[in-house]
């Protein structure tokens, strides 16, 4: 009789990524091999700011488990202020969606330079592991969307 | 008797809106006039468009007048000559920020800051049980909120209001059946006229917050549930959008192509958290919380404890900040400070 | 319905070896849209983009998605492959299935997968793609500089001989700024004057340089390339051409009573003025309001005592609107102003002065005629104490949080000098820390710590009050030896903070350039764009962009020349085509998205449109692409989509989005 294994959850991650740090960043993360889960898939948008909320909602919406962005640190934008909007439009929507109930852990901003390639890929590691603890998303899913 | 009613009551009744309003008409000020009449029912008057002085007989002022006149304007400033609009304290928040977006022509618009006292909800006086009302006494404005010292009963809830119903008498204090909005009242200072009428009282008796706080004091398993349960009664009517004086886009981004988004269908219970959610992020730092998507929701969808929750944040994180305090200044989501809290300050936080 | 063209490269073994690149081949030729996929050795060869176009020729594409490497690395490449098939470069996407799949991940299994995905998003975004065409803007050949210090005088100069028509505006009489108030400069002890004025002559002299002199930028509009300016040029109440600059108006001028601003109101100017005897031009102004002609109608010696006839009291300010196609920004900086340093009792006593007066002092053209006295009783002062950091490294808000940088150098040259000529002057510097860093700036330090004998005690001043005697009793703390001192001193001499000069935030406003929370102008990158504002064809020179001294104001000065004249080299602009662009049907006109634009670039027109049969006026936002930088924070500040980012569009990024979620 064989015997039932409970296959391992392998969530579904979104990270935004800008062009001129953290994109830049995850390559060097590539290049000097340092490993992360192939369940994190990377979009990558010229700055942080071009993140609507509308993508993060859609993202969950269609089944991610969780949603990462990445950019440049404060300060140091290619566009000069746009991480800034970022910064507090993201803290807007991941307080809402923690007020209505999502599990916060599913969401993160982190601030990853072109040089941080050990950084990026650590931050992937600890993301996706916290994703995992949470399990699937069920709260956001549409549920036309669901695997049947 | 008449004459010391009059005398006790400070308030604007709907006779001297006319009056004020047909001289403005006769002498060429304005051009129409912007106010409310009478609506099919005793208890819900409605936004209406006056263009002469004889159609005035039907402009109505009384406590059901909790319509915003602000979003309005958008309309009557494409129009020909200047339009007189009434509006109340909490009003004039909505026509700065309208103003501040360009949405509105302060030079097609003449402004009569009209004395409130608090408004009544037809919802809630439903829900006191009180149906199919067929007349009543005690909504003319001003005469009865709380607080005011000629008409205050010992409960502090305002005195009483009596309806003659189709199952007979009945009656409730004034408090319990006014506004959410009016128990957390901005104050009543105009923020913006050309000329004033009538005095208003401030209602506030209850803490702008609490209920979000009750909510965010919640566990995540109950806070979705809450929203869960209040959502799933969404019929997407659109109803709390279209009245929504910050909600003015031309098209609505559910309506148009341009994020795939365009959607009506009550298919499942995320596509209403997509689009509430997105609806108040959209006004957050705009939204001057005056409560209007809630009053018209034919749900009873308690929507403004999304945009509070959006004010609360922005008040703790960036400072307080009132959406239609002024004219010019710059919302919280189009500025920045280098030192802004993360957004892992929400973890934190909990 | 595009027709899709997908190509998946070996990368050799990078990619190849972890990534079944045939069923990525496979399973690509399955998605919408694709109707050619094939896989190759090297992608980025002559060989593989040799495929690429034969492909796209035969089989028509319409666009093509390269899964290989980061497209940091040949998305370049691939695009003008595709240029070099008839294809618009902008139809080329990458999946970078190498650095963010390939090298990280050890399944096979696992990561083909992945790189399905990857592919699945590109192919998702393509068939979304539109052409895009880089637009082109002119280039006026002519730079602006606003300032004329020494920054402005390198940055003009550079630009001339460069063979470029350079403007330089000036708000005071006189080009020289700063460093013209400056008797000697550090470490190398020259004088000043004599380093500075030949310069000033020579941007004088240039053919390629015209200087508007006591002038101001009015109104900044239009592009990088394609500024247009409007400059006041004040009414000087002289004919600059007939005036020979012989002197005897000042001379004779019954006026003098109006603090001279070159001598830092330490002594008097006539009401007809030259700052200083070296001025550039050598015309002097009227201040009109310390003159008594134009105060009461009557005088006019000026204009008798004139042989050129050049005194004109009815001259009036001029507009002059000129075209250029660079502006540097080089306007400097002053000291702060000492209202709130108290303690120190600047207000109190003559004899406690800033740095900048003691270098008035110091200087034969200044009012002392360079000797060392007090300014209260003329004695030469025997004990004098200087204090550093004066609203530099301030923690409070009655001062600065920055290191005003040349406050340590100057005082050890002011030290080292008062010792020098001075030998029985004793000298204390009170100091947070020596800064000197810099070439031969240590050295110097130390000499004059050393060799001259400055006593120099780590420690603040607390308290400088003013004796009845006419000293100052200086309180201060040893922190080193932990005692308190008390000094009884005749001349107290603060190193009050720089700050950016008052006028530069009008004139960032005007740019649309970044400015910090202390005034500086923000560079376009901290450390690889130091000279650029991140407004496109906006520069910046000297102590606008944060504290300097002369020479590293003089090597930013050429950098930001170098800048200018790389743009005014080009005869037209190529403009990124990955630029926001507005719906005229959707926009609001509620101006959000121009708040939110760090560039400028969105501006609001009056303009018809037809919505579905309804004609009507409406405020509508216009990006202009020449400046529009393509980071799309408007994109999300607007609230009913109407602004959109070409290249990186909603609909693109939400099928992206689809795609890796399905």
């Amino acid at each position: 009789m064989p015997i039932e294994t409970k296959e391992e959850f392998r969530p579904k991650i979104v990270a935004f990524c800008c062009n001129w740090c953290s994109y830049a960043g995850a390559d060097l993360a590539g290049s000097s091999r340092l490993a992360y889960p192939a369940d994190v898939k990377i979009i990558r948008v010229p700055c942080s700011c071009r993140v609507n909320p509308m993508f993060v909602l859609r993202a969950f919406e269609k089944g991610a488990d969780g949603v990462i962005l990445c950019g440049c640190h404060p300060g140091d934008c290619h566009y000069s202020t746009g991480n800034y909007y970022t910064r507090r439009r993201m803290t807007l929507l991941f307080s809402m969606l923690d007020y209505i109930g999502v599990e916060n852990g599913r969401t993160r901003v982190e601030w990853v330079s072109a040089a941080e390639g050990v950084k990026f890929s650590a931050t992937m590691n600890d993301f996706v592991a916290k994703i995992r603890t949470l399990g699937e998303n069920v709260r956001l899913e549409d549920i036309r969307c669901k695997k049947q | 008797m008449q004459e010391a009613m009059k005398e006790c009551n400070p308030s604007v009744s709907s006779q001297i809106l006319r009056e004020r309003a047909g001289q403005l008409l006769t002498d060429g000020t304005v051009a129409r006039v912007l106010a409310w009449k009478k609506g099919d029912l005793p208890h819900n008057p409605e936004p209406a468009f006056f263009d002469s002085a004889e159609a005035l007989r039907d402009l109505t002022y009384d406590a059901f007048c909790g319509a915003n006149l602000s979003k309005y304007m958008i309309e009557a400033s494409k129009l020909e000559g200047k339009t007189l609009v009434f509006l109340k304290p909490c009003d004039t928040y909505s026509f700065n920020q309208l103003l501040k977006e360009n949405r509105v022509d302060r030079e097609k618009a003449y402004i009569i800051g009209i004395g409130c006292t608090g408004k009544l909800s037809g919802e809630k006086i439903r829900s006191l049980g009180i149906k199919a009302i067929e007349t009543m006494e005690g909504a003319e404005e001003g005469m009865l909120c709380p607080g005011r010292e000629d008409t205050e009963t010992e409960d502090g809830r305002g005195a009483i209001l009596t309806f003659q119903t189709l199952y007979g008498q009945k009656t409730c204090a004034y408090g319990d059946a006014m506004l959410e909005r009016c128990h957390v009242c901005k104050g009543k200072e105009h923020k913006i006229y050309d000329e004033l009428l009538g005095q208003s009282h401030d209602t506030k008796d209850a803490e702008r917050f609490a209920e979000v706080e009750r909510i965010e004091a919640m566990s995540p398993a109950e806070r979705f549930a809450y929203f869960q349960s209040e959502l799933s009664k969404c019929i997407r009517c659109n109803a709390c959008r279209n009245v929504c004086p910050a909600c003015s886009c031309r098209k609505c981004v559910f309506d148009s192509n341009k994020f795939d988004s365009a959607q009506k269908a009550n298919a499942d219970s995320f596509e209403e958290k997509m689009f509430h959610i997105i609806r108040a992020f959209h006004v957050a730092g705009r939204c001057t919380d005056c409560g209007e998507c809630s009053r018209v929701c034919p749900q009873g969808i308690p929507l403004h404890l999304f945009n509070r929750k959006f004010i609360k944040d922005i008040d703790t994180l960036y400072g307080e900040y009132q959406a239609g305090d002024d004219a010019e200044s710059k919302g919280p989501l189009t500025s920045f400070t280098f030192d802004d809290a993360e957004p892992g300050i929400v973890a934190e936080r909990r | 319905m595009q027709r899709i063209g997908v190509f998946v490269c070996h990368c050799g073994s990078n990619i190849a070896a972890t990534v079944d690149v045939e069923k990525v081949v496979e399973l690509a030729r399955m998605e919408p849209g694709v109707v050619h996929a094939e896989d190759y050795q090297y992608m980025c060869s002559e060989a593989g983009q040799a495929r690429i176009q034969a492909a796209i020729e035969k089989k028509g594409l319409t666009g093509i998605v390269v899964c290989s490497c980061s497209p940091r690395m040949h998305e370049t490449t691939f695009r003008k492959a595709a240029e070099r098939a008839g294809l618009n470069p902008y139809m080329v996407e990458i999946a970078n299935i190498r650095e963010h799949c390939s090298w990280i991940h050890k399944d096979i299994e696992e990561a083909t997968k992945k790189a399905v995905i990857l592919a699945r998003a590109a192919i998702a975004k393509v068939n979304l793609n539109t052409p895009l065409k880089p637009g082109e803007s002119r280039v006026t050949k002519r730079a602006l500089v606003i300032g004329g210090g020494i920054a402005g005088i390198q940055t003009a100069l550079d630009i001339a001989d460069a063979g470029y028509e350079v403007d330089i505006v000036e708000k005071t009489p006189s080009i020289g700024g700063r460093m013209s108030q400056l008797d000697k400069t550090f470490p190398t002890l020259d004088c000043s004057a004599c380093i500075l004025t030949p310069k000033m002559v020579e941007a004088g002299a240039h053919e390629k340089i015209h200087i508007y002199t006591y002038s101001e930028v009015e109104k900044v509009s239009g592009f990088v390339g394609d500024f247009t300016v409007d400059i006041r040029k004040k009414a000087r109440s002289v004919d600059m051409d007939k005036c020979t600059g012989c002197g005897v108006c000042q001379e004779k001028c019954p006026s003098k009573k109006t603090p001279s601003e070159f001598n830092r109101g330490l002594n008097n100017r006539s009401a007809i003025y030259t700052p200083f005897a070296q001025a550039i031009p050598n015309v002097p102004v009227i201040d009109r309001e310390a003159c008594i002609k134009f105060k009461t109608g009557k005088c006019g010696l000026c204009a008798k005592v004139c042989q050129a006839g050049a005194i004109d009291y009815e001259q009036q300010d001029e507009i002059i609107t000129e075209k250029y196609g660079a502006i540097v920004v080089a306007t400097g900086f002053d000291v702060i102003q000492l209202d709130s340093y108290d303690e120190y009792a600047y207000s109190q006593s003559k004899d406690v002065i800033t740095s900048l007066e003691l270098e008035r002092i110091m200087n034969a053209a200044g009012p002392t005629k360079g000797h060392l006295e007090r300014l209260s009783d003329g004695r030469a002062p025997k004990e004098i104490v200087f204090v550093q950091c004066v609203g530099s490294r301030c923690s409070d808000d009655r001062g600065k949080s920055y290191c005003s940088k040349i406050c340590c150098m100057y005082t050890a040259k002011h030290a080292m000098l008062i010792r020098d000529k001075y030998p029985d002057t004793h000298v204390t510097v009170f100091y947070i820390d020596v800064r000197t860093p810099g070439k031969n700036f240590d050295e110097f330090y130390r000499r004059a710590a050393e060799e001259y004998g400055v006593d120099y005690i780590k420690g603040q001043v607390g308290k400088v009050l003013p004796q009845p005697d006419g000293s100052l009793l200086v309180q201060g703390a040893d922190l080193l030896d932990n005692r308190q001192l008390r000094i009884k001193a005749d001349m107290v001499v603060l190193a009050a903070a720089i700050e950016p000069d008052p006028s530069v935030r009008r004139i960032a406003t005007m740019l649309t350039a970044s400015i910090d929370t202390n005034n500086f102008l923000t560079e376009a990158h901290p450390k690889l764009r130091p000279v650029e504002s991140p407004t496109a064809g906006v520069f910046l020179s000297g102590v606008c962009q944060g504290p300097k001294d002369i020479p590293e104001t003089v090597a930013q000065a050429g950098a930001a020349a170098v800048k200018a004249i790389g743009l005014l080299a080009k005869d037209k602009l190529t403009t990124n085509p990955c630029t926001a662009h507005s719906d005229e049907l959707l926009c609001n006109g509620c101006s959000t998205c121009a708040n939110v634009c760090p560039y400028g670039a969105i501006t609001y027109e009056d303009r018809q449109v037809n919505d579905h049969g309804i004609r009507e006026v409406r405020r509508l936002a216009v990006v202009n692409n020449a400046l529009c930088q393509g980071c799309g924070a408007c994109t999300v500040a607007c609230p009913s989509g109407a602004m959109d980012l070409q290249g990186f569009s909603n609909r693109q990024i939400i099928a992206e989005v689809d795609a890796i979620c399905r």
